[in-house]
């Protein structure tokens, strides 16, 4: 397993490649790759604030969950901090499984948690001022199918 | 004990983090102490439904304990990902 937050951009391609690389006995890996979205244009930036220590300690939770429910081989979570512009990647997971519903599930698994369960505060910043993203019910509610 | 704020509890308040003193049992009595401050805290902690508390790094409730507690952080609902 390995958890980094970090406000450097990362290179996804090369992050997928080592992952995969390194999974002795999965027969899938699936990744996911978060945006910033430009919201039609309106925005210029977005700021991304967290908890240091307290990050790198739910996330670790997170993923050791997910290795319990699972038959996970590895586990990877990049997430990002700091100001970030749109286009650029936020985050990323990956999974490794002996097979792809495992790899999926947890995946899915891993970005509801991080989404509500990891400290991370989104500011969106563009022609209306600058704006702290509110959490939707739709992310917590997400969080009841597990 | 050391009190954290993040996102726009922080910025309502005007600080990151501060030292408290306090003689309070639970969350919601040091809240109601932080409250009884200035119209900042006051602002910051009007609609306890809107935050979230964490001791010690881990999530927790309003009603649960100081006591042992060394770090208390208050925030806005969590939009990582």
């Amino acid at each position: 397993m390995r958890v980094a937050v970090q406000p450097a951009a990362f290179d996804l391609g090369a992050e997928v490649a080592a992952f995969a690389a390194g999974v002795r006995g999965a027969g899938a890996v699936v990744s996911f790759t978060g945006l910033v979205r430009d919201e039609g244009g309106t925005l210029s930036a977005m700021e991304i604030e967290h908890y240091p220590g307290m990050t790198e300690k739910a996330i670790a939770g997170i993923v050791a969950e997910a290795m319990a429910r699972w038959a996970l081989v590895d586990a990877l979570v990049i997430h990002r901090h700091g100001r970030l512009f749109p286009g650029e990647a936020i985050m990323m997971v990956a999974t490794a499984a002996p097979h792809r519903g495992d790899a999926f599930a947890a995946a899915e698994y891993l970005m509801d948690y991080l989404k509500s369960r990891a400290p991370f505060w989104k500011k969106e910043l563009g022609a209306e001022g600058e704006v702290w993203v509110p959490a939707r019910d739709a992310d917590e509610d997400a969080l009841k199918r597990w | 004990m050391d009190v954290l704020y993040f996102a726009w509890v922080r910025e309502r308040i005007g600080l990151p983090r501060e030292r408290v003193k306090t003689s309070a049992g639970t969350v919601a009595e040091l809240v109601e102490d932080l409250r009884a401050r200035d119209a900042r805290y006051a602002a910051a902690f009007a609609d306890l439904a809107s935050l979230r508390v964490a001791l010690d790094q881990e999530l927790a409730s309003f009603d649960a304990p100081l006591a042992g507690v060394r770090e208390v952080a208050f925030f806005p609902p969590m939009t990582g990902g």
